[in-house]
This record gives C-alpha cells, structure tokens and sequence, in this order.
C-alpha cells in the first residue's frame, strides 16, 4: 500500500473559505421559502423561511417529533414540500441536488455492509463516471480527512459506530458537494465520540468551507456547532427564532461551552422550545 | 468451541462436524450392506451386487457421460433461465409494489399448482422432446426463487434507497451494489429451493419425454425388469443430488462471504 505525499489543503476541495470572511455578504445557498408539509390532513410543518448562505453552519433545533427529519427531506429533495419551495444553488429542488450530500442519522443502515469502506466512499464517484485512480486517491484523502487512515478495505461492520459515521462523512466528503446535509448525525454514538466527531465537523468545514446544515434535537450540540440555530416548535412546527452564535470560529468543547454568551444562548432556545409545551397545546 | 486458529478455520470442529454429517449414512449403509448380503429377492438385490452393477454401468460403461451428463445439462440450462428471470421479474416486483400487487394472484395460483400437473398440458404444447423438458424445468423451478427475491427487494431498508438517491447511484449500480446484494441471502434461499425443485423435475420430465438422460433410465430399467440397474440409477441420482447440494453450498459461501463474516462477527462481538 503506499501512502500518498503531502499536499497542500486547497487540492482537495476547491475554494475554500477563508476563515473569518463576513458570513453576512456570502451569497445565498439555499433559500427556505415558506416550506410547509402536511402528511395528509395532519400539518406538519408551517410557513418555514430560512436563506442560508454559503459557508454557513445551520442548526435545525425542535424536540423530538417537531418534523425536523421532514423538513431535512425537504431540503434534500427526498420529498416535496406541500407549499413553499426550496431553491438550491438557484435552482428549486425537485429531486435530490447533485452538488448535495447527506449524512443519515443510522449508519449502521446507510452504509452497505456487503461493500468495504473504500467501495461505499467511491460508490457514488463511480456512478458519476469518475475514474478508478481519481476514486481511489478520493477516498483515501477523505478517510484521512476524517482521521481514518488504513481502514479502507474493513466492512463497516468491523468498524466502531463512530468510526462507521466517520465512514459516511467520508462518503459525504468525497462527493465534494457544495453542500452537506446531517440528520441527527451523532445521535447514536457514545458522549465522547460524539464530542470527537463534533469537532471533526467544524474543522472540515473549515477546511473545505462547505455549507453544513445539520439537525438535531440536542440544544448545546446546536449552539456549539453554528453559525445560526434555527429553533423549530409546535404543532405544525413553525420556526421560533432563528438564532445568530456568535461564538468566533474557532471553537472548543471546553471554553467555548464555558463562554457566558454560550449559556446565555442555549437558555434562550430552551425556553423557546419549552414554551408550547407548557401551553399545554396537543 | 476451542481449537480456533488465528484465520478463524475451526480445525477440529470442521473433522467433528464432518463425522456428525456421516455418522448416519455409514450406519444405514452397514445395515443395508448386512441386511441384504446374499438377498436372493428379485425386488431387493444385496447392496454388494448394487454396487458392483454402479461401477460396471456409471463408471466403467461410460452410463455417466451418456445418461448423467445430458441430465445435467438440462438440468443447469432450466435452472439458469429459472434463477435469471426469477430475480429478474422479482426484483421488477419487489421495486414497483404496484406491478406485485396486480401479479399476485397469478403468482399465488402458480406457486400453488403441483408442477407435475402441468405435465400433460406442457406435452400437448412442446411435445415430448427437449422444449417440454427444458420449459417445464424453467418454469416450474422459477417460482421460489421468484416470491424470495420479491420478499428481499421489498425489504431493503429506507435508509439506504435514500442514500442512493441523494448520491446519484445509476440505476444498474443500485440494481447491482443496492437491491442485489441486499436481497442476495433471501435470493438464495430461495434458489436452494428452486434448485430441489429443479431436480425433482428433471427426473420426471425425463421419465415422461423422449429418451435420454437418468430419469428414463430408471424408468427404462424398471419397464424392462432390469432392477439392479434400476438401483443403480437411483444410487446415481442421491451421489448427484448430494455432489450438486455441495457446490451449491460452495457457492453461496463465495458470493456471501461479508453476509457470514458480519454474522459471525456479531455473534463474536457478543460474547
């Protein structure tokens, strides 16, 4: 096996983001325009508006049960919104975007066992019709991006559940998309994988200045990981406040959890999210 | 169990797992072999004559490559065009609920028609040669393997029809490295079947159609009062069936080797 040689970061992805560029004058990504969805007669989500701007870390926060994941399908292209529209890289989303990737919340079911790390990484490459050396030399740089170097011929299943996420970020990476979507991506790995994987996500998006919206139900996860929290409540969930962090780039699982700005945040979404609840809305 | 080398191959437990499968066929082989010694019945020859007529006529007379190889060249040619078009329309079925819904009925009353039914009908259309052979091996033979990759497809997860989705993955990618593999120990389990059934029906076929092949042997042999060549069709037939049942199992530990080893794993893993 031989290892690859050293190279700079840009030869990776192209145009990354340089760090501390101001977030407010990047153009539009994707632009969440009046997203409701209804399944049936039963409203799920209403009149959700959101434009996330290229670069920029989105958290989509609610409890669970909110429609998160539904609205997250929306965004991808999985399903149609039943009013509103999203457009993606100016274009309304119908099917699921080329220039997106998604990170799945079940690694376990979002890999296929009976391929080797490598091949579930250049699966899609393939498809694109790239070719073999170019997959190849892919794969490898997103494994060790992901800080998984010689794993490439294991099954996921011979794999610990973080190193399997870590697999399907690789994945993710890999495509080079313009954006990556994450479904509750660190919900079912243990408390200090996920602070390690945490921390891999924001510095790959350093890295590759990639747009990331990733949902979850954990509030300190949100506003440790954004740019912006979008915080969903009710039933149908309607976006409650859209949050800016302002926390600087660099973040840290100690200092910046220890921030005052950081309690003040997180007791501000947790209330926001509480509120209905004690309404005694159902 | 102990005894497990670092490449994982249980070497004493394979031997003992072997003299458990043998440990039956050997007793009733003694018996038989005791039981019959110096059988003076017309119907039930000693097992020692039985024996020496399986040399004389499979081995020494050549009976293997005239009437056992063209038996099983029938046999795998059916049998290919059953596994084929059973994944084939299954996985069609499996991936458009619709197209399984408005065929069920049809699938449900062939699965249950008895094949050998459709005998008759077969020889009224084909005839009595290698058309009505080969069709009824195929189409009998298509139905377990059929409803099993049907089952398979549906239930692939939807986690990862969204993944191929959101990357792309072209259509005989998702046929090949999705639906395929994840279907493939149902497939085979399916195919096993199938393939029971597709010996079952070569015998017969070959008793009712025109010459040629083991099953008219057997029969050819019991019409003209040959019984120890009659037996040793027989003989030939449970040699074959077993060989065959061998292979078949070789197979699918190849092509499913990451569906044993993840099992195993954890099995393993669960200590």
């Amino acid at each position: 096996m031989t290892r690859s040689a050293p190279r700079t970061r840009s030869d990776f992805h192209p145009g990354p983001l340089s760090p501390g560029a101001p977030m407010a004058q990047a153009e539009t990504i994707l632009d969440i325009s009046d997203v409701s969805f209804s399944y049936g007669s039963l409203p799920v989500l209403r009149g959700l508006n959101c434009r996330v701007r290229k670069g920029e870390f989105l958290c989509i926060v609610g409890p669970s049960g909110t429609g998160k994941t539904t609205l997250l399908q929306c965004l991808a292209g999985l399903r149609l919104p039943t009013g509103g529209s999203v457009v993606f890289n100016g274009k309304t989303v119908t099917e699921p975007p080329a220039a997106l990737a998604v990170v799945f919340q079940d690694y376990s079911r979002s890999l296929m066992p009976w391929l080797t790390a490598e091949d579930n990484i250049t699966l899609p490459l393939r498809s694109a019709g790239i070719d073999r050396d170019t997959r190849r030399e892919r794969a490898l740089r997103a494994l060790e991006e992901v800080g998984l170097v010689g794993v490439e011929k294991k099954y996921p299943w011979q794999l610990s559940g973080g190193m399997q996420q870590r697999v399907a970020i690789a994945r993710a990476l890999a495509y080079q998309p313009a954006a990556i979507i994450m479904d509750e991506p660190f919900a079912s790995v243990d408390a200090q994988t996920r602070a390690d994987l945490e921390d891999l996500t924001l510095r790959v998006r350093d890295h590759f200045g990639i747009t990331v919206v990733l949902v979850t139900h954990d509030i300190d996860e949100a506003v440790y990981l954004a740019d912006r929290v979008m915080v969903l409540s009710g039933r149908p969930a309607t976006v409650a406040d859209l949050v800016d962090v302002d926390l600087g780039q660099q973040r840290d699982q100690i200092e910046t959890k220890a921030m005052p700005e950081f309690a003040r945040l997180r007791s501000h979404i947790y209330r926001l999210i509480r509120r209905p609840a004690k309404g005694g809305v159902g | 169990m102990s005894g497990k080398g670092r490449n994982g191959v249980d070497v004493p437990g394979r031997i003992l797992g072997f003299l458990w499968n043998a440990w039956l066929p050997v007793v009733l082989l003694c018996a038989i072999w005791f039981a019959s010694a110096g059988s003076q019945s017309f119907f039930f020859p000693s097992l020692e004559r039985v024996v020496a007529a399986t040399w004389q006529i499979w081995f020494a007379g050549g009976g293997i490559v005239t009437d056992l190889v063209p038996s099983l060249m029938r046999l795998l040619a059916g049998y290919a065009v059953a596994v084929l078009a059973g994944i084939l329309f299954g996985t069609i079925m499996g991936l458009v609920p619709v197209m399984e819904v408005a065929a069920r009925p049809v699938t449900e009353a062939a699965r249950a028609v008895p094949g050998a039914a459709l005998l008759p009908i077969s020889m009224m259309f084909f005839g009595t040669g290698e058309a009505m052979k080969l069709s009824m091996i195929a189409f009998i033979s298509t139905w377990p393997i059929l409803l099993n990759t049907i089952e398979g497809v549906r239930s692939v997860d939807p986690t990862l029809r969204s993944v191929m989705e959101t990357y792309h993955i072209r259509p005989w990618h998702r046929f090949r490295y999705g639906f395929l593999p994840a279907a493939a120990p149902q497939v085979f389990a399916g195919a096993r079947i199938s393939f029971a059934v597709a010996v079952a029906v070569m015998v017969i076929v070959e008793m009712f159609g025109t010459p040629g092949g083991i099953g008219f042997f057997i029969r050819h042999a019991q019409q003209t009062f040959q019984v120890v060549p009659m037996w040793t069709g027989l003989v030939m037939l449970g040699f074959f069936g077993y060989a065959l049942n061998l292979l078949f199992r070789v197979l699918e530990k190849r092509i499913l080797h990451w569906h044993y080893a993840m099992v195993a794993h954890s099995q393993g893993g669960q200590q």
